[in-house]
């Protein structure tokens, strides 16, 4: 037992990251990252909708049959989007507007589809729950990373306005590390997101290699 | 079980949607009051920055009528009233930027001078445009004091196009948008004016954002 969960969660968190391994949820990836702490906020929403979709549909699998099971798949995460969209713009207000537009982006993301087809479809509940969060984990990670290349780069801050974000205790993370001026604007901007996360993929693989390990194509494991 | 019928798998769908709703109903139900107390709070805070305390005994934000704007857009008129007279209005305005509309608040007092304008939601160049953002820079600041005649009204353009508004550097049609869109709002407020000070006039019923 203890070894499915040791692989579960590096799976989830590097061997198989849902962004720089399988290339999946581009698009919020590209949207929320410029900066670090948009980066954190849409990959914190993402795990929780993750994780909760992968627990009801482990739970339901018996139930759900082949013929319409990705109906049935969108159904649950689009209910827990709706669900988390809800509950943050009631009770975490400040959060919500910073995220709020981004938030219902979480439905077009492939990446939790993808695991509830590839695994909660199968697995039992529990571990199911593990794999959604760290996957969710793993997501929090690469956008974290992204977004804080591109702030450091394009604004010269670092975790700006996280203290909105997670509350007045973690004003201390926000940094500013250059003056604004220096800062090249075009890594805030589009092409500075798909850069910084084609620069991130081939870091991930050069280490891989280091390490030793064949490079796996991206979804070629998830299928299996 | 290979040969279910489509049946079997409608009732299956529709019992998934059907507690699904129920469950987004329940959420909806406990959710709907706080989150109309945050949209109130919202609105308090942007009027409060464009209508100083000082001018009103009343809540402007329950004290509202509703109008069509120049553009034919649905507005609601926030009044900030003293003594049963009506000391200033604040209404959102729009103005088109670089990267589609924006919604500013423009506060005017009694005699159509500005007391304040806030963005409240654009999509411009960070770092070029988001110059208008109170926070990023003082240049929203400016507008404080002025009506149409203080400048005269073909001032009422940034210095490129031979008015009075300084440009940001990279940046000019930010803040031609929202010089325009201010304009446009006082000119509203000059038209309308009659309606806007009567204290007759009814008030709207609230009506939520979404």
């Amino acid at each position: 037992m203890t070894t499915e969960y040791k692989t579960i969660v590096r799976d989830g968190l590097w061997e198989n990251n849902g962004v720089l391994a399988m290339l999946l949820g581009l698009c919020p990836t590209m949207a929320m990252t410029t900066s670090a702490t948009n980066g954190l906020g849409m990959g914190l929403a993402t795990a929780v909708v993750m994780a909760a979709s992968s627990l009801l549909v482990s739970a339901f699998r018996s139930r759900i049959t082949q013929e319409v099971r990705i109906p049935v798949y969108i159904l649950i995460v689009a209910a827990m989007v709706t669900l988390v969209d809800l509950c943050m713009n009631a009770w975490m207000h400040e959060l919500y507007k910073v995220l709020g537009l981004f938030i219902a982006l979480i439905v077009s993301n492939c990446l939790p589809l993808a695991r509830l087809e590839a695994f909660a479809a199968k697995e039992p509940v529990l571990p199911s729950f593990m794999d959604g969060l760290f996957m969710g984990i793993g997501f929090t990670i690469a956008l974290t990373s992204i977004g804080a290349v591109r702030e450091i780069t394009g604004a010269g801050t670092l975790f700006a306005d996280a203290s909105l974000l997670l509350g007045p205790a973690f004003k201390f993370m926000e940094m500013k590390l250059m003056s604004p001026d220096k800062g090249v604007l075009m890594m805030i901007l589009p092409p500075g997101g798909f850069l910084v996360a084609g620069l991130l993929v081939v870091c991930k693989r050069i280490l891989d290699v280091r390490a030793g390990k064949a490079i796996q194509m991206g979804g070629a494991h998830s299928a299996a | 079980m290979k040969q279910q019928s489509m049946l079997t798998h409608g009732v299956i769908l529709g019992t998934f949607c059907l507690g699904f709703a129920l469950l987004l109903a329940v959420t909806n139900r406990v959710t709907a009051q706080d989150i109309a107390a945050r949209a109130l709070e919202d609105r308090q805070n942007s009027l409060s920055q464009v209508i100083p305390d000082s001018i009103h005994d009343n809540n402007p934000v329950t004290d509202t009528v509703a109008m069509k704007d120049g553009q034919g857009n649905e507005i609601t008129v926030y009044r900030a009233t003293k003594e049963g007279k009506v000391t200033g209005v604040a209404y959102e305005i729009f103005g088109s930027g670089y990267a589609g509309k924006m919604k500013l608040m423009l506060g005017v007092d009694a005699e159509g001078k500005v007391l304040g304008v806030r963005v409240l939601a654009h999509k411009e160049t960070p770092g070029l445009g988001d110059k208008i953002e109170v926070k990023k820079g003082d240049w929203i600041l400016r507008f404080s004091g002025l009506s149409i005649g203080n400048p005269p009204v073909e001032k009422w353009k940034v210095k490129k196009d031979g008015g009075q508004f300084d440009q940001f550097a990279g940046a000019t049609i930010t803040p031609r948008g929202v010089v325009r869109a201010i304009r446009e709002g006082l000119e509203f407020f000059a038209a309308n004016k009659a309606q806007m000070m009567d204290m007759n006039a009814s008030n709207a019923p609230m009506k939520e954002g979404h």
